[in-house]
């Protein structure tokens, strides 16, 4: 019989994030206070997927990624961690649509999950910028199949194509849940340790396979990208802070905590 | 018009979002002139519904199937429901099983979804507030249908109160069993051991701030010069550098110390509603727009790392070097 080869697709998004002082131009923070990374869920979903990978022969792992060409360095760093290649989808219906929402997602991974036929797709559970939390559970319902939200440990058995999961409840308390697949589960930081890209690693993933399409590649059109749900406004909230801030040199705003926290019997001395 | 309402239990409990989402769900339901449905799926569900049948509420579907979550049933009996009471908005808790069934129910309806409101105004067409950029922005999004779904951000909405006089009955739905492709084997209390940091009248709470693992010395030397347990936010948690019974957040303790001093801690929603309860709350913090100065009430805005060596002194201790 031949080896069984299992193939795992892994969602990969470069999020910007915003520095402490900034400013909203339009309906975005203005690109100057930007700087763009891979979603820290993504990466510990990447991780995930090469354990897998390094722990048995006849695993690859795809990265699929939709974004401008701007992402292909975070996409690099997905490929120098260890993934084997990569997908970045992207086209201007997608660039001059503003919000991707939940469904347009779902509907563009959908495509490339039935290109790629995978068994496994692990996704972040969320990302760091727009925090819909949604994608992963839309693509499974999309492409029928199973799927598993929030997931901090996973015993993935390739035989039997099953994922034996833990869900992180909120209140400490892990819900423990086999999954059929082929699945898509949501992975949950601190699932692991990822790594840090290697010299070796970074210079490997030049090489390495990275396949741009576009919305006519996938058979798809325009209509992909319209929703009825569209971003209207952005606004820094009103601070709702009423602290007293003690304000001076280090030693002086330390003299008046500590005042502060021996005047209410917090502290004897 | 109707507004359908999803409820929440786990382990024999009906957990608070489900009445905060009856009040959201009255909110919605005035402003569309529509009646309040609220859908109870598996458990003591009769139990649970007439716990549920509070003021605002004009209806409850109860399907008695299974005793816990599981999203397949959810799904199935959540999309039924819909199909036959035809509503004009369906609301779920943004709680991690909320996540778990409503973009595959909004997928199956065809419905537009938006996640993690923390306000909306449906008078006209729907605009929900949600946070992006980790609560440092907010944003508007119109939803321009018919339908829709929406979850909701725990305890952004009151408990419902009163007693309501809806009508109560189950819903007749077959579950497919071939299409329930996940199983629910147990369930784990995690994060117990040496230390219970819910029983600490002082918490010296430390967050990403710290950046690296040799740096938490730092913060340790803070807790023991102030006689006050250490506990931390979730990044020094998923970073292993301290157990998970240190945890402060949705995911971890919630706590209500006398004093809660944050160090380093950006102050996420979901850190926030593990200890939004302590009685005076103390933030350290370099950058003075960080959620946590928002629930803060003493604040310095400094780093931490030029700060709390000083605080050291201040109570006869010696920074760790």
């Amino acid at each position: 019989m031949e080896p069984m080869s299992t193939k795992i697709l892994v969602t990969v998004k470069e999020v910007a994030e915003v520095d402490d002082e900034f400013e909203i131009s339009g309906l975005d923070v203005d690109d100057r206070y930007l700087e763009y990374d891979l979603n820290e869920w993504d990466d510990y979903a990447v991780e995930e997927a090469v354990q897998l990978s390094e722990a048995s022969d006849d695993v690859e792992v795809v990265t699929v990624t939709l974004g401008p060409e701007r992402s292909e360095e975070t996409i690099r760093m997905a490929l120098a961690k260890g993934a084997d290649r990569a997908v970045r989808v992207w086209d201007d219906a997608l660039a001059n649509a503003g919000l991707l929402d939940a469904t347009t997602k779902a509907d563009l991974l959908a495509a490339v999950v039935e290109a790629e036929e995978p068994d496994l797709v692990l996704t972040g559970v969320q990302a760091a910028d727009d925090s819909f939390g949604a994608t992963g559970v839309a693509l499974a319902e999309r492409v029928g199949f199973e799927w598993a939200a929030v997931v901090n440990d996973l015993d993935y058995d390739a035989d039997a194509n099953v994922s034996s999961v833990r869900r992180e409840l909120e209140g400490g308390v892990e819900e423990l849940t086999d999954v059929e697949g082929p699945a898509v589960l949501t992975i949950q930081t601190g699932i692991n340790e990822p790594r840090y890209a290697s010299l070796r690693g970074i210079r490997q993933a030049q090489r390495k396979p990275l396949d741009v399409h576009t919305l006519d590649d996938l058979g798809l059109d325009a209509s992909v990208a319209d929703s009825p749900v569209t971003l209207t406004s952005m606004y820094e909230p009103e601070s709702e802070s009423d602290a007293v801030v003690w304000e001076g040199s280090p030693d002086e705003t330390a003299d008046e905590l500590a005042t502060f926290l021996r005047e209410q019997g917090v502290v004897e001395g | 018009m109707t507004v359908l309402a999803v409820t929440e239990h786990r382990r024999g409990k009906l957990r608070t979002p489900s009445f905060e989402i009856i009040t959201a769900g009255r909110d919605l339901a005035d402003a569309l002139d529509a009646e309040l449905h609220l859908a109870v799926i598996g458990g003591d569900v009769n139990g649970f519904a007439d716990r549920l049948n509070r003021d605002g509420v004009d209806a409850i579907h109860t399907v008695a199937e299974g005793e816990e979550f599981n999203h397949d049933v959810y799904t199935q009996a959540i999309t039924a429901m819909a199909e036959a009471h035809d509503p004009d908005a369906l609301l779920m808790p943004n709680t991690v099983n909320g996540l778990d069934y409503a973009p595959a129910v909004a997928g199956a309806l065809d419905l537009p979804l938006v996640t993690d409101a923390v306000d909306f105004d449906a008078e006209g067409t729907l605009e929900v507030t949600r946070e992006q950029y980790g609560g440092k922005v907010e944003t508007t999004v119109d939803v321009e249908a018919d339908a829709f779904a929406l979850t909701i951000r725990p305890a952004e909405w009151p408990v419902a109160e009163g007693t309501g006089d809806a009508e109560i009955a189950p819903f007749d739905v077959t579950i497919d069993e071939s299409a329930v492709r996940s199983s629910v084997e147990g369930f784990e209390e995690v994060g117990s051991g040496d230390v219970d940091i819910t029983e600490a009248d002082v918490l010296v709470s430390v967050g990403r701030g710290i950046e690296e693992e040799e740096n938490l010395p730092l913060v340790e030397g803070l807790a023991d010069a102030l006689g006050a347990t250490l506990s931390s936010s979730r990044p020094i948690v998923d970073n292993g550098w301290l157990a998970k019974n240190r945890q402060v957040g949705q995911s971890g303790k919630v706590v209500t110390p006398d004093v809660y001093i944050a160090v380093g801690i950006s102050g996420a929603v979901q850190h926030v509603a593990g200890m939004k309860g302590s009685d005076t709350i103390i933030a350290i913090n370099t950058d003075p727009n960080a959620p946590i100065m928002d629930i803060a009430d003493y604040a310095i805005v400094d780093d931490l790392f030029d700060v709390v060596p000083e605080l050291i002194k201040q109570f006869g201790g010696q920074a760790p070097s």
